[in-house]
């Protein structure tokens, strides 16, 4: 990426450790946790929380720690505490299958339904969880509108100017003094945001794969997400996996 | 043994074999002969080439020739485990010979990860009388349904080259299913073959049934539900005794009732092979020319070379593939008489690695340069020198590489020490009289790993319902478990049955189940099956293939495979050497790393250019007596020789128990250098700790260099007036290591190990969800959830372990900072060492540690913000 296409993208450090920038002409803050705030709506986005990942391993005979759930919960709380949204957003695949929520436990239920209290929650589905949730409170939606941009789960192909997006679960590599780290990371272009999965086990998908193929105007920009703060990344810096 | 006995021993059959090949049976075969007539264990200690292999086997043939013909078919007789598959071939083509000349009808059969589906499917309904296997075949034996019957008859098993075998995580496994086959065939006995070892009791006390005290088992019996009546308890010495030499065991016989107080080494009898004539090592001495620090030996190429010239076959060992690589093509561009020189490491494509093998056994070569793939291995009969490239690290390693050099016992192998640096010259020349004394490094005392064990759990459950108790007392007829304590045998069974977590929220998708007649069973069928196809403990890492870069993002032809890590360090555009050619790197997908050839390019050296063995205790103790002792510096190359002379007159030359530590200003930098000579590994632990400590002392730390022999640290304000005693105090293994170590990719590396051996984790992860492409779901994630939410959790008491073992050394850096207590001999300079040069020389080749890898994400966005800016 050139210094004249980042000018045109102009982003900044925001104070609170995020990276803030226009995608279609829209204001954003993409923050280091891997939520995406849109300050104008006080909306908080986060995709891809695929709840009870752990246990469907489980049921499959492979018992991986059985506390992720909580840990993405406990995550989300503070994203939320932090930012006070007026509407907070799931964009899909926040369950990891279709019997998850069932496997719930009744504590974990009710934290996640009190997230709903005194602000709108709203559930996007996607390919994990098509019908949604059965018990849990908000409202459903396939696709949601917010002034030029639009939400979604699963980024359509081509270019998309305006969308918001999750289900890739892009991440970053960047090889250096003598060691590579790897980092979930949101992918954008300044027309639309491909957003890092925020579950604690979801895996990611390198974003120099094929898949994000003709997604974007050019070489996208990737923000990884550091300790205290999101780190923008050219694309030239960063390795396949 | 009386001469008299002889005749007795050996059937006339194998007597006329022997004369007829003019040869006679040595001592220790007829040893091992009598040990089998005694029904006694045996571990067999004897160099290589004194025909320990024969000797092993002796028994079983004159057992199996003097059987009547079976009237139903048998089982498998005799058991043979290897610990390199092309071993077991390799062996059982060689034991072919005496069957065939004797005219014995005994059959013997190879089986490996190798082996045809057809011929392993044949093996299970007739069994030959010997097979010979690899302790991964044996651990997925022992996970069938099987088991039990197939092995109730077996008489023997022999663990060959198992001074390799027990002191890592294989071993631990194989102990555990020698427990298992011992109580599918009480009558079975124990051998083990072995090359020349420090200790070895501690090798017989490793392949010992010895039974615990049982003085324990009340107390556990106590502690659980009334399952089993103690008459269900198997008592391996009272079912059927196999007895030890009288002399020497005959508390063996009859155990006591608390057993305490009685060496379990008893129960196996030590018979030793005469010492055979000791190697004839030298040391290269490159005169004027031994550089200050580096690792490749360079300078030494030439002479090197000239070595090889004079020599039938020359086995050339480094210590790292890159150093394999560098060596090949430095040899090369010297060869103009074009020699045939080969390439063996384990980044090699297999079949590349077997094509080395086959000239090499058809004596086409005249040197391989190779790691420690060939450390063990078949019998090449024609190599007669053994060159080591670049420091020997410990005495032990390199009295089995020299063996690898002239099979024949009566005349004394060749080898030639080749030091890269000044101080590889002190550990050469140790080295050298460490194996004119017969020295050995010491090993240390391993405990079986709980990892090793959840499989092992889970692969008898598999097999067959047990019984807790009755596994319990089984597991402790294995050397490595046999201390282990109920509470950490309940909490494994515990994890294999729910993952063993505090919030219980998997109890109803339990792996293995408590059936209503008290035994323990795997849940289901596909559960076995998910089991089976996980057995064993070696974690290879994930490999990366190197392929041809084609034209316009082709994927080209493979020129071999990499582990994962083994480029890091690079990055696109920077070139390498691999399998023998210069390569660029142009870039890496999930599975390949493509590159185009770089012929004419300078490959770049990775940074580290060390070994991954740490010198020896042993050998680092003979160093610092060898640097102490002024009269002993004779025997140096002239420029060491000065080395160390004006090292005396600028600083100082520390007796054996001090440590030198010295400090100045250089630059604007304030350095502190000490010389431990601990490895790098414990030296790279001891300057984190250090470097947290500065930090509190407020001298501002900036950077640190290790090596093998020393450690620099450098800070912005001086050190001269820090309490070096209380610095170095061993406080320091306290809770900074445990912080530090927890946030380490160490110990994320060690996790990963632990979790795929336990079966937490499948070697086949399903992480290709999203429809096809590679989603990576790594374990690090598990470990970052597990650490937060149950920190004492079994699988992280392993890691922990793990990593203090092997990858951070925090044994030795305990040692160490016993040792030196009170022996710091401190050195103010105005300026650098003659000493000091050597760690210097190593900045900028090295990353400064810390918590880089945030470090690096930061420094990478300002780059990018500088250049949005300008």
């Amino acid at each position: 990426m050139n210094a004249q296409a980042l000018r045109d993208r102009s982003f900044a450090q925001s104070p609170c450790g995020g990276v803030a920038m226009a995608i279609h002409g829209h204001p954003v803050v993409m923050r280091h946790s891997g939520a995406l705030w849109l300050p104008v709506e006080r909306m908080l986005v986060v995709a891809d929380l695929h709840f009870e990942k752990g246990s469907a391993y489980a049921v499959r005979g492979q018992l991986l720690p059985p506390y992720d759930t909580v840990e993405t919960l406990t995550r989300l709380e503070a994203e939320v505490a932090a930012t006070a949204p007026a509407t907070l957003v799931f964009l899909g695949d926040s369950f990891h299958d279709g019997q998850a929520e069932d496997r719930l436990a009744p504590l974990v239920a009710e934290r996640i339904a009190a997230l709903a209290s005194g602000r709108t929650l709203i559930w996007a589905v996607g390919n994990h969880d098509e019908d949604g949730p059965r018990a849990l409170p908000g409202d459903l939606a396939d696709e949601l509108s917010v002034g030029t941009l639009i939400l979604r789960h699963e980024p359509q192909a081509g270019r998309q100017p305006g969308e918001i997006a999750g289900h890739l679960h892009p991440c970053a590599r960047l090889v250096g003094r003598g060691r590579a780290v790897r980092r979930r990371c949101f992918a954008t272009d300044g027309e639309r945001v491909i957003l890092p999965a925020f579950g604690a086990y979801a895996g990611g998908l390198n974003i120099r794969d094929k898949a994000y193929a003709g997604m974007f105007s050019g070489a996208p920009l990737a923000v990884a997400l550091g300790k205290d703060k999101a780190h923008p990344l050219s694309w030239a810096m960063l390795g396949g996996d | 043994m009386t001469a008299a006995a002889l005749p007795a021993l050996l059937p006339d059959r194998f007597e006329a074999w022997f004369a007829g090949r003019g040869w006679a049976p040595r001592q220790h075969q007829l040893d091992m002969v009598q040990a089998g007539e005694d029904g006694a264990h045996a571990l067999l200690i004897a160099p290589t080439g004194g025909g320990k292999t024969l000797a092993g086997f002796l028994p079983s043939l004159i057992e199996l020739s003097e059987r009547p013909p079976p009237n139903t078919p048998r089982g498998v007789h005799t058991l043979y485990i290897s610990p390199l598959k092309a071993l077991a071939v390799d062996v059982e083509r060689n034991l072919m010979t005496p069957i065939a000349q004797m005219g014995l009808s005994i059959t013997a059969e190879s089986r490996t990860g190798d082996t045809g589906e057809a011929r392993k499917q044949r093996q299970r309904i007739k069994p030959p009388d010997i097979l010979l296997t690899t302790p991964e075949q044996l651990a997925l034996f022992c996970a069938w349904e099987g088991a039990r019957r197939y092995f109730e008859g077996l008489r023997c098993v022999i663990i060959d080259e198992i001074h390799s075998l027990w002191p890592q995580k294989r071993g631990d496994l194989l102990a555990l299913d020698i427990a298992r086959l011992q109580q599918f065939a009480p009558a079975m006995r124990r051998v083990g073959l072995s090359a020349t070892v420090d200790d070895p009791d501690m090798i017989r006390r490793w392949l010992s049934p010895f039974p615990p005290p049982s003085g324990e088992g009340d107390h556990r019996a106590a502690m659980v539900e009334g399952v089993s009546s103690p008459s269900s308890r198997v008592d391996l010495f009272e079912a059927e005794p196999p007895v030890g030499t009288p002399s020497t065991t005959p508390s063996a016989r009859s155990p006591s009732p608390d057993g305490g107080g009685t060496d379990p080494a008893n129960a196996v009898r030590l018979v030793r092979g005469p010492p055979g004539p000791l190697p004839q090592v030298e040391v290269l001495i490159s005169e004027g020319r031994v550089p200050w620090a580096g690792h490749t030996a360079q300078h030494a190429m030439a002479d090197v070379y000239e070595v090889i010239k004079r020599h039938k076959t020359s086995l050339i060992f480094v210590n790292t593939r890159f150093q394999a690589e560098f060596a090949f093509q430095e040899l090369w561009k010297l060869n103009d008489d074009g020699l045939a020189i080969a390439l063996h490491h384990g980044s090699l494509a297999a079949e590349q690695r077997r094509k080395v093998e086959a000239a090499m056994a058809r004596g086409d070569l005249r040197a391989v340069v190779c790691t420690s793939t060939l450390d063990l291995g078949i019998d090449w009969g024609d190599v007669d020198l053994v060159i080591q490239l670049a420091a020997p690290k410990g005495a032990s390693r390199m009295v089995q590489r020299i063996g690898r050099a002239n099979h024949r016992l009566d005349e004394p192998s060749k080898a030639i020490f080749v030091p890269a640096n000044r101080f590889e010259v002190l550990e050469c020349q140790a080295a050298r009289e460490a194996i004119a004394e017969n020295a050995f490094d010491p090993e240390p005392v391993r405990t079986g790993a709980l990892d090793v064990l959840a499989q092992h759990v889970m692969g008898c459950a598999v097999s067959e319902p047990f019984d807790l108790l009755a596994l319990y007392d089984e597991v402790r007829t294995a050397g490595p478990y046999r201390d282990l304590s109920w509470e950490d045998f309940e909490q494994v069974v515990e994890f294999v049955s729910t993952g063993g977590y505090a919030l219980r929220t998997y109890d109803r998708f339990r792996r293995i189940v408590k059936g209503p007649d008290g035994l323990w069973r795997v849940r289901n069928a596909q559960t076995a099956q998910r089991h089976r196809m996980n057995v064993g403990a070696i974690v290879s890492p994930a490999v990366l293939n190197i392929r041809l870069a084609g034209r316009r993002g082709t994927v080209g032809r493979k020129i071999g495979e990499v582990e994962e890590g083994y480029l890091e360090m690079l990055e696109p555009g920077d070139t390498f050497i691999f399998a023998g050619g210069v390569w660029r790197l142009q870039g890496i997908t999930s599975t390949d790393a493509l590159v185009t050839p770089a012929p004419n390019d300078n490959p770049k050296l990775p940074s580290w250019g060390g070994s991954k063995f740490a010198i020896s205790t042993f050998l680092a103790a003979k160093v610092r007596r060898m640097m102490s002792d002024p009269d002993s510096w004779k025997n140096l190359p002239t420029d060491v020789c000065e080395w160390l002379t004006v090292q005396q007159d600028k600083s100082m030359i520390p007796t054996p128990q001090q440590m030198l530590l010295e400090t100045f200003l250089r630059g604007k930098r304030h350095f502190l250098v000490v010389y431990p000579f601990e490895g790098r590994l414990a030296h790279t632990t001891l300057a984190m700790l250090l470097t947290k400590r500065l930090d509190r002392l407020r001298v501002g730390p900036l950077g640190f260099v290790v090596n093998d022999y020393a450690m620099a640290v450098w800070s912005l304000k001086p050190m001269d007036d820090v309490d070096f005693d209380s610095l170095f105090d061993q406080d320091m293994l306290g809770d900074d290591l445990e912080a530090w170590l927890d946030e380490s990719f160490m110990m994320k590396r060690a996790f990963k190990g632990c979790a795929l051996i336990s079966g937490l984790i499948e070697r086949r992860m399903p992480g290709a969800e999203k429809s096809g492409r590679q989603v990576t779901f790594s374990t690090d994630l598990i470990y970052d959830v597990l650490r937060r939410h149950q920190p004492d959790h079994l699988l992280l008491r392993c890691a922990r372990a793990d990593a203090a073992s092997g990858m951070i050394d925090v044994a030795r850096v305990g040692q160490m900072l016993a040792r030196i207590k009170g022996q710091i001999l401190h050195s103010r300079l105005d300026h650098l060492s003659p000493f000091a040069v050597p760690i210097l020389l190593e900045i900028g080749k090295e990353r400064v540690g810390g918590d880089t890898a945030d470090m690096i994400l930061a420094e990478a966005a300002e780059d990018l913000i500088a250049e949005a800016l300008s």
